[in-house]
């Protein structure tokens, strides 16, 4: 027992939180756009569900990694699509729609899992692909360099959206529309385009999330897979402050709290898995608690906008 | 008379939209490979069939019920608790704990005891995102959610380890309690599997009616979801009812729990997920309460048709294939089209007011008031 956090261990639960946390960054990231125009799109965990059954069923089919993702990403865009039409054309509360959505996307998963494969299988999915010379970097390279594409896509997407949302006209309607709708309107900018594009965006992001799970990280598809992940990146965006890099530190922090949750019940330490399993939860309860008192939301978060004609 | 065909169509409006979801359900069942009128017609054999059939409905009911009534009082004061799994799996440890504690009480001290402790856990497990919210500010969306899981695995650690069976032993143990002493059984109703549970839930409904609309604290909460900035102007003490408001509703899905031990199972076993025990009757619980518009009364009937359509899923599967995962995607689709729906009623009320401001115009005109002048 006195060798257990050696050098290498510690090496190996950094790699696996990179990993781990890819999952939460593309639907956090993706909810980090809606909510910054002000939906609330409760929905992301059956988005994720979605994508993950439609990459896993492709990649079970045929093989194919590329079409199982893109069909993913085309399945997550359809439902963000669907929940853009019910939040922003018909107004509908979006805490509650949004709640539909995600016992849509849970049964609908399961049933297409149940009609489709019905038991449990694995597939091959993205492979480690190192980053040459990078990758050879002793410590940062096992750790940040070693992994599959999906998770270099998910780290390069912060950047980004740091970038869209900060330093674009595209990204300053974004906000307006989040932080006042009527004088965005006012000024010409079209609240439900806007909303529309930031909806299906995140539905997309979402379905990639789920893809990342089925065909990347588990290579496996069954009943309720995400087991609530989606919930957590709606909690991450939160303790982000609805800024990308904070969603990337909080994702960080969660997925490595959640790599020496299993750590410590694959070396057996004396603490039953029932409460590792809960840790990490109890800890987003602390860390929202925390985050509650530093950063305000966008102010028409979750709020309809109807024009008075 | 154009008014009073509006008000028809509001209150027939959750069930236009849940026929609209049954037609894109049916179209599924379709795709499915399976005829939608047998599938239905299955479901509805199913559900009420039989006798038994019939009471089961009444059985699966029952927690939708509790729970919804519960979700009633949060969403009425502005508050969405996602958290009844939870509740419910705390009513259930709590009241099943006490139970095995005293295996030689008389039941009619024992039941009500652990009805009230259930009830009590629910609400203990409700509160703590109410005083979240309350008092730190946190969306109790998230926090209800997060307490989800935290029961679950209390559940499974319970189930493992204090409560489990004392004849389980070693790796091969089955996660489960000891069956509760028979004269805990909740007495049934007719010679099938209906209990009282079922009529203490009816009740309570009621209950929670007259909580909401005929007394003052009632009122208070109602007052705090329909505007809250209001309330504080008029002195209501706003925070505090939020709690109280996610108070009651986990105390009613704790009860649910309770009775669902009590009632149904007799005892607890977990595979590891909340609807082992559940059998997600904390978020049919929502979408029933949504479907009787989040009124209690309102909400047994609306009860009793999920309830239905949770048993007759059953049905469904054997006679056409078609796996009853289907009802939570229909089910979905039921709150989505059901609060899509609330434009229609938006736009009616708008032109009735509309309306009524330009009979008060036409009025004013005809009387041809002297146009006031000057004034401040």
């Amino acid at each position: 027992m006195d060798d257990l956090l050696t050098g290498s261990v510690l090496i190996g639960l950094l790699a696996s939180a990179i990993r781990l946390a890819t999952p939460y960054l593309y639907a956090a990231i993706g909810e980090t756009f809606g909510q910054r125009s002000g939906v609330l799109n409760l929905g992301v965990d059956g988005i994720m569900l979605m994508g993950a059954f439609s990459a896993f069923y492709v990649v079970f089919k045929t093989g194919d990694l590329v079409g199982g993702l893109l069909l993913a990403a085309l399945v997550g865009l359809l439902m963000g699509l669907m929940m853009a039409f019910i939040s922003v054309t018909l107004n509908a509360q979006q805490g509650i729609s949004g709640i539909g959505v995600y016992l849509f996307g849970l049964g609908m998963s399961d049933l297409l899992f149940q009609k489709l494969i019905n038991n449990v299988q694995t597939v091959s999915g993205f492979p480690v692909a190192p980053i040459p010379i990078l990758s050879k970097i002793p410590v940062l390279g096992p750790i940040l360099f070693t992994q599959n594409v999906l998770v270099y896509g998910a780290y390069l997407l912060v950047p980004i959206a740091w970038f869209i949302l900060n330093k674009t006209t595209l990204g300053l309607k974004i906000r307006a529309v989040g932080e006042n709708p009527e004088a965005a309107d006012t000024l010409g900018v079209s609240v439900s385009k806007v909303r529309y594009f930031t909806v299906s965006l995140g539905g997309l992001l979402s379905g990639i999330a789920g893809a990342s799970l089925s065909i990347a990280l588990l290579n496996v598809f069954q009943y309720n897979l995400t087991n609530g992940l989606g919930f957590i990146a709606i909690a991450l965006v939160y303790f982000g402050g609805w800024r990308p890099t904070w969603v990337l530190l909080g994702s960080l922090i969660f997925s490595f709290v959640n790599a020496l949750q299993i750590w410590v019940q694959v070396v057996g330490l004396p603490i039953p898995s029932d409460v590792a399993v809960m840790t990490p939860y109890i800890l987003t309860i602390v860390v929202l608690v925390l985050s509650a008192q530093r950063v305000r939301p966008p102010s028409a978060l979750s709020k309809a906008y109807e024009r008075l004609e | 008379m154009r008014i009073r065909w509006s008000s028809i169509f509001d209150a027939l409006l959750p069930l236009l939209a849940t026929l609209a979801a049954l037609a894109v359900g049916g179209v599924m069942i379709i795709l499915l490979g399976a005829n939608p009128l047998t599938a239905y017609g299955a479901l509805i054999e199913g559900a009420f069939g039989s006798v038994n059939a019939l009471a089961d409905t009444f059985v699966k009911a029952t927690p939708l019920l509790l729970v919804g009534v519960g979700i009633c009082i949060a969403f009425r004061a502005g508050v969405i608790n996602i958290g009844g799994e939870g509740q419910m799996i705390l009513g259930g440890l709590s009241s099943i704990a006490l139970g095995l504690a005293f295996p030689n009480a008389p039941g009619i001290i024992m039941i009500p005891i652990a009805l009230l402790v259930g009830f009590l856990a629910g609400g203990v497990w409700g509160g703590i995102p109410g005083y979240l919210k309350a008092r730190f500010n946190v969306n109790e969306i998230l926090s209800t959610i997060m307490l989800n899981v935290i029961a679950v695995q209390l559940m499974n650690l319970l189930l493992r380890g204090p409560l489990i069976q004392p004849d389980q032993k070693g790796a091969a143990a089955i996660p489960q309690t000891s069956r509760l002493s028979m004269a805990f059984d909740l007495p049934r109703l007719v010679p099938t599997r209906l209990h009282l549970g079922a009529l203490i839930a009816v009740l309570l409904a009621v209950g929670v009616y007259f909580f909401l609309w005929r007394t003052t604290i009632g009122y208070r909460i109602r007052a705090v979801g329909l505007n809250t900035s209001a309330s504080l102007y008029a002195g209501i003490k706003v925070k505090r009812y939020i709690v109280l408001s996610l108070v009651l509703s986990g105390a009613f899905s704790g009860l649910a729990g309770a009775i669902q031990v009590y009632g149904v199972n007799h005892f607890m076993i977990t595979d590891g997920s909340a609807a082992s025990f559940t059998g997600s009757a904390g978020f049919n619980g929502i979408v029933a309460a949504l479907f009787g518009q989040l009124h209690p009364i309102g909400t047994i009937p609306a009860s009793f048709l999920f309830g239905a359509l949770l048993v007759g899923a059953n049905k469904l599967q054997r006679v056409v294939q078609v796996p009853a995962a289907l009802i939570t995607a229909l089910n979905g689709l039921v709150v989505v089209f059901v609060v899509s729906s609330e434009i229609f009623r938006r736009k009616n009320a708008r032109r009735r007011a509309i309306k009524v401001l330009e009979e008060k115009l036409a009025l004013a005109a005809q009387e041809e008031l002297p146009v006031s002048e000057g004034g401040g």
